[in-house]
């Protein structure tokens, strides 16, 4: 048994630091801009920007293909760092410094046409023809599109509700902890 | 030399690791929408075939039968082709990002293509010498590559063809799989 497990570790380990040896060898520059980007950016990958995740928006950002203002829960601090890395002019005053939000359907307005139910790009809404939709709070990115497609203005974003999953004690304060 | 032009024509083509053997369909219906794509991945996919028929020869010869661990004999060669597929994908990364990009999971799940594990298996079965097991899998991963070639450029025919509604897709790649499946057939009895 102590042979197997002696010539196991061996060959795992001559194999590891080959790789490992391979791997600094043939590592590949990244766009360092592009990485500088992706720490700024929350790292949430919601896809409210458009862009499958954090790392494509950091690419479009380096490309200067997409603007600044492009992250919704980064809010306006990410829009100011993003602006100084990018050297790029922006009125902060027009950032909205939101909170992270899903859409809401108001069921006294609804009346089921199923559009926010076809524009939705995550599967996020139920729904069916003439049947008061509702949203998966879950699947919901609040990307607005629904907002834009609703005949009666029954869909909105709202701040994320706390539930009982999302309740945290609030930080302690420093008042708290000098008394 | 006679006898090696006869293991690589009945491993690649008689003996055919997709067609014949039903080993790594998984590629083979995954990445066989373009041609360019389909050779690329044949290319990685013979690399890691070859290079991991000789080791894991060479791990069962030198390792494995001297110091009885047979049974140790699928997580050693799990462990090899996983650094072999790993080396192939830093080699693929840095001589070709697009490619790269266009392989996408389909290059690390070469690790699990069961072809590549099912070839050192057999040849280990077979108990054949070290020369005939790298032809094997040479052979081998020729025939799959060969078929991936010629599936992507049936499928890509397929793509602009008028296919009834309820087999548009993934049902008409599969009967033309196994249209050419019963073709592979015909090659029994060459060698």
């Amino acid at each position: 048994m102590f042979i197997a497990i002696f010539s196991l570790t061996l060959l795992g380990g001559a194999l590891g630091l080959f790789l490992g040896y391979a791997a600094r060898r043939l590592a590949v520059e990244g766009n360092p801009l592009v990485e500088e980007i992706q720490a700024i950016l929350p790292g949430s990958q919601c896809g409210q920007c458009g862009f499958p995740g954090c790392a494509g928006a950091a690419q479009a950002l380096a490309n200067h293909e997409a603007p600044v203002t492009l992250c919704p829960p980064g809010g306006r601090e990410v829009v100011a760092l993003l602006a100084a890395k990018l050297g790029v002019e922006v009125n902060l005053t027009e950032v909205a410094d939101t909170v992270p939000q899903v859409a809401e359907v108001l069921e006294d307005l609804c009346i089921g046409c199923t559009r926010c139910y076809k524009a939705c790009p995550t599967d996020a809404i139920l729904g069916a023809a003439k049947q008061i939709h509702a949203v998966f709070r879950e699947a919901c990115t609040a990307c607005g599109k629904c907002v834009e497609v609703c005949p009666t203005e029954a869909t909105r974003l709202i701040p994320v509700p706390v539930t009982l999953q999302s309740w945290y004690w609030s930080k302690p304060s420093l008042q708290g902890a000098t008394a | 030399m006679r006898e090696y032009l006869l293991l690589l024509l009945s491993t690649a083509l008689v003996n055919n690791v997709v067609l014949v053997k039903f080993l790594g369909l998984c590629p083979f219906m995954g990445i066989s929408k373009k041609v360019d794509t389909a050779v690329s991945m044949g290319l990685a996919t013979t690399f890691v075939m070859t290079m991991a028929s000789a080791s894991c020869w060479l791990l069962e010869h030198w390792l494995l039968a001297p110091l009885g661990m047979l049974y140790l004999r699928i997580l050693v060669y799990i462990l090899v082709i996983a650094a072999v597929v790993q080396f192939t994908e830093m080699v693929v990364r840095k001589s070709n990002p697009a490619l790269y990009q266009v392989l996408g999971i389909y290059l690390p799940l070469i690790t699990t293509n069961c072809a590549v594990l099912g070839i050192p298996l057999l040849t280990t079965q077979e108990n054949l010498p070290f020369a005939h097991s790298l032809l094997y899998g040479f052979g081998s991963a020729v025939g799959f590559s060969m078929v991936l070639a010629l599936f992507a450029g049936l499928r890509e025919r397929l793509a602009i063809a008028q296919v009834p509604a309820a087999f548009a897709g993934a049902p008409v790649g599969f009967i033309t799989a196994s249209l050419l499946a019963l073709a592979f057939m015909g090659f029994a009895g060459l060698v």
